[in-house]
């Protein structure tokens, strides 16, 4: 985005968001970390010598803080960050920003999160602190308060969620009324939760001006009747500050407005978004780093006179680490990919093409969200399974690591929120017609019809895998049809429906940026390890996905049909997720075999 | 000043290195390149001295096409344009020759100053800046850990047995940077950004009047014949029993099997 050139006239080039349950694409149009070019890597490399050099070294101290509320260390680091340009990446130029494209934002954020609760101040601030300014400010907004945020001399926190709303963000109590010379917002109410409270500058509050119209303003810690409450007393993430900020009676310039009244939604809404983006390449860097911890551990630690790394059990966990890491790794950047084409003519001061480039990805980014948490959730516990007791203390790393990890879980709209939002998305674009999704619904009902076909599978590599793909598509289509079917417009109350719809959806995207990655790699460097693991990793993803998908799509049929269709559908299941299963106990320990070998993620390095 | 920094490609020191085919070289697949560790302290004096003193720093790097990569990591951290010497044609395993051809492209940029890492990783011939100084006919130090720049001359100290060597030279002068030199520090974002719009040139031996007689493989006086991998370490053992089997176990591998009693 650094040479803004003029925008096309249709984003028709585009894969549509969400078309990839309707449709194959070819590997040499996805993006792939194989891809990355050498200023990416140089930037991923800074960052990490950042996060290893300045923020590792002070861990503990960093962990300690929130006991006295004093976060002058993590403004410290925040300030250094800021001074080798990690806080202004998302700024454009005009503002005193870097523009860095969406890849490279993405590989930031895998490497800073690497730094545990520390990348929840850093992503705080960057973030949703500073998204909303950036995206929503008007020109004399964002030059009063950009240079400053990318700067690192005011940091900024977003305060949305409240006691009594959080899932349900709209339900904000908090309340902003003119006063009679119409010169302030008086703003009364309590946020609950918001990162950075303890040493913010500013923070981007959501409220109801009179009580109804919900909208956002830039608040000042220093505005008379603005305090915040004791530091809460986390499960994890203990080196990011979290309290609540409490408005009394707080008065605030008129000219603090940010967008428009009674749109605060848009802005909300557009910045949880790619908060879940940026989420999406953090887990992928956490769960790297416990990865190596776990694998040098795995080869040091005896037991029964033996490395317990030689042991199957342990080799599975391991195997199964790098299966899942690689398949998150996958969609975040072939994701990333796609946000980055669709925004390469977009001037870095355009907000309203470039939140529309973003959302038209949404569907994808909480994929990455929900799956990418999960996956991260994983790997801290069989990190702390493969320490045995040494995991279970705070001696160790990965206990810290377990206890980090749930949160991603939580924020950024809960897995349950975001397994709601796919399938609702998905739909509205097919009512809107931006999508076919019932036309493809047709083509399968019209396939069963006509009964199976006896296609040979091609002996090309990966074949099997892509017919998997195809076929499990056809399933997901198919569990669509039958719920639309039945409960039509009612069908948002059907939460069970929706959530195995979408872990069906999700592991259909999983699967196929996994392959698509392989391919391409076998492709293009076909003697290189790399594609050996990368076949290995995608095997093993696929073999199982299959067997979930199947399953899910099992149990939830008998609540979408009876009789003759729902044994039709159930036929139908059969047929789709038959595949030539694999030896994955092989394949698992080839994976762990490598990860021991680098002592880490096998596939992929900067 | 004009200051001139070389520095060298050299597999990462993590890597597992295998032996290609020809049982003379390293199997480059998978293989990552990066600056020669002890070239970094060279670039970040080069740099802070820049800093110090004002002036243009030129980095320098024979070799193939690992190398633009790393010229652009030496632009991102400081340099102010580099030049990269395509190694093909040139005896690039041979010292001689590749003093002789960078010692003809330093000739033709007329620096102050020129530094060096005291060796190159993986290679460790730790000869090439010697032999550069030579043909330019200027004074080298080697294992510099401390270096001030007054008029025209430089005072240096250098790690040497169980001490510290102070000397001075005149300018222009070719520098070995030692560990201790300096702290190297990471390059910021933005000058990672602003390396593309730095100038990187690629020249040919044959721009510097050199020929393929002076530094081809004709000239080479050294040849690789063999690269062999050291063998694998065996795995230790454990001596058990009560105190007297295991004297009597240890003092038998000691004399039967280390033969060191
Ligand atoms: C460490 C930390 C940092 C945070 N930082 C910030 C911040 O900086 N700014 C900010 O504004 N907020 C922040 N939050 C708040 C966070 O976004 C909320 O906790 C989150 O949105 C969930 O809201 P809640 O906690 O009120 O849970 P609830 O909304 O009460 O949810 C409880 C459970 O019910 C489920 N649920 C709720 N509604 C539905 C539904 N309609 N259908 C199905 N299931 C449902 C949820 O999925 C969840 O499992 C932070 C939270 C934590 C813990
Ligand atoms: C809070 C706490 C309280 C405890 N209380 C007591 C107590 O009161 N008394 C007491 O005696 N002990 C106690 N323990 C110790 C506890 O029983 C051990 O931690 C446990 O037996 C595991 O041993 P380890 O930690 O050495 O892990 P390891 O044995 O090193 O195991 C590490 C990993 O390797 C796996 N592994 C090990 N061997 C094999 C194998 N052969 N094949 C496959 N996988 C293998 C394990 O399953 C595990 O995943 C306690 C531990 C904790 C954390």
């Amino acid at each position: 985005m650094s040479a803004p050139r003029p925008a096309p006239k249709t984003t028709a080039a585009y894969p549509k968001g969400g078309s990839f349950l309707l449709e194959m694409v070819s590997p040499q149009d996805v993006f792939t970390p194989e891809d990355f070019n050498d200023e990416q890597r140089l930037i991923a490399k800074t960052t990490a010598d950042f996060v290893n050099q300045e923020v590792l070294p002070n861990m503990e101290k960093l962990e300690e803080q929130y006991k006295t509320g004093d976060f002058s260390l993590t403004v410290n680091l925040l300030r250094k960050a800021a001074d080798i340009g990690l806080l202004s990446g998302d700024i454009p130029a005009k503002y005193g920003g870097l523009e860095l494209d969406k890849v490279c934002q993405m590989l930031v954020s895998e490497f800073i999160s690497r730094s545990g609760g520390f990348s929840v101040s850093l992503g705080g601030h960057t973030g949703i602190g500073t998204w909303p300014i950036t995206y929503f400010g008007t020109p004399e907004q964002k030059a009063y308060y950009l240079p400053k945020l990318g700067s690192g001399e005011w940091l900024a926190a977003y305060a949305l969620s409240e006691p009594g709303s959080g899932s349900d963000a709209l339900g904000a109590r908090t309340k902003a009324v003119l006063n009679e010379e119409g010169t302030h917002y008086i703003l009364n109410g309590t946020k609950m939760w918001i990162s950075n409270a303890g040493f913010a500058d500013i923070f981007i509050v959501f409220c109801k001006v009179d009580g109804e119209k919900f909208s956002a303003f830039i608040v000042h810690r220093d505005y008379p009747g603005v305090s915040t409450g004791k530091e809460e007393n986390k499960m994890g993430i203990h080196s990011s500050s979290t309290r609540q900020l409490i408005l009394e009676n707080v008065p605030v310039p008129k000219e603090n407005l940010l967008g428009e009244i009674g749109k605060g939604h848009l802005i909300a809404f557009n910045c949880l978004n790619l908060g879940r983006y940026k989420l999406g390449g953090g887990v992928v860097g956490g769960a790297k780093s416990i990865l190596e911890h776990t694998a040098k551990y795995a080869m040091e630690r005896k037991q029964f006179d033996r490395p317990i790394g030689s042991f199957g059990a342990i080799k599975y966990k391991i195997g199964e680490m790098v299966a899942r890491i690689y398949a998150t790794e996958s969609m975040s950047y072939r994701t990333a990919g796609l946000i980055h084409n669709i925004l390469a003519d977009v001037d870095a001061d355009d907000a309203e093409r470039i939140l529309k480039g973003i959302e038209e990805y949404a569907i994808e980014c909480s994929i990455m969200k929900v799956y990418g948490s999960e996956m991260l959730g994983y790997v801290a516990d069989e990190a702390v399974q493969t320490f045995g007791g040494y995991g279970y203390s705070e001696e160790y790393p990965v206990a810290r690591a377990y206890r980090d990890a749930r949160i991603n879980r939580i924020f950024e709209g809960t897995n349950e929120i975001n397994r709601l939002l796919i399938p609702g998305m998905l739909l509205k674009r097919g009512m809107r017609g931006e999508l076919p999704i019932m036309q493809a619904v047709q083509n399968v009902l019209d396939e069963l019809l006509a009964g199976p076909s006896f296609d040979e599978v091609e002996d090309t590599p990966l074949a099997k895998e892509r017919k998997a793909i195809v076929d499990c598509k056809k399933i997901a289509l198919l569990i669509a049809g039958a719920a639309v079917q039945k409960y039509g417009q009612k069908l948002s109350e059907e939460q069970e429906v929706l959530i195995a719809f979408s872990d069906i959806a999700m592991d259909v995207f999983a699967m196929e940026s996994s392959y698509l990655r392989a391919l391409k790699l076998h492709q293009g460097r076909l003697h290189e390890i790399t594609t050996r693991d990368a076949l290995a990793a995608t095997q093993v993803f696929i073999n199982d996905a299959v067997g979930r998908i199947e399953l899910t799509a099992r149990r939830i049929l008998p609540t979408l049909s009876e009789g003759d269709n729902l044994r039709i559908q159930l036929a139908a299941v059969k047929r789709f997720s038959k595949y030539d299963l694999v030896d994955t106990v092989q394949l698992r320990r080839y994976l762990a075999e490598r990860a021991f070998e680098v002592r880490g993620y096998p596939v992929f390095s900067i | 000043m004009k200051i001139a920094v070389c520095i060298k490609a050299v597999p990462e020191t993590d890597t597992r290195i295998r032996i290609a085919a020809d049982g003379r070289s390293i199997d480059r697949t998978d293989v990552k390149f990066i600056i020669s560790p002890y070239d970094e302290f060279a670039l970040e004096e080069a740099v802070r001295l820049k800093e110090a003193k004002g002036g243009q720093v030129v980095a320098v790097s024979l070799g193939g096409d690992e190398v633009p990569n790393l010229l652009r990591e030496a632009l991102a951290r400081g340099a102010d344009e580099a030049l990269h010497i395509s190694g093909d044609g040139v005896a690039v395993d041979d010292p001689l020759c590749v003093g002789k051809t960078l010692a003809a492209a330093l000739k033709t940029l007329t620096p102050d100053i020129v530094f060096f890492g005291k060796h190159g990783v993986g290679g460790d011939n730790q000869q090439v800046h010697a032999i550069v100084a030579e043909k330019l006919g200027w004074p080298q130090v080697t294992v510099v850990t401390k270096l001030e720049i007054g008029d025209g001359r430089l005072r240096a100290e250098r790690e040497i047995e169980g001490g510290i060597e102070v000397v001075e030279t005149p300018l222009p002068a070719v520098i070995g940077a030692q560990k201790g030199l300096n702290e190297p520090r990471y390059p910021k974002l933005q000058s990672i950004m602003q390396a593309k719009k730095k100038p990187l040139v690629i020249k040919t031996f044959a721009d510097f009047g050199l020929t393929a007689a002076e530094v081809g493989p004709e000239a080479a006086g050294l040849m690789i014949t063999a690269l062999r991998l050291p063998p694998p370490r065996q795995a230790g053992r454990k001596i058990t029993g009560d105190p007297a089997q295991q004297v009597g176990e240890l003092m038998a591998a000691l004399q039967n099997e280390v033969k060191v009693i």
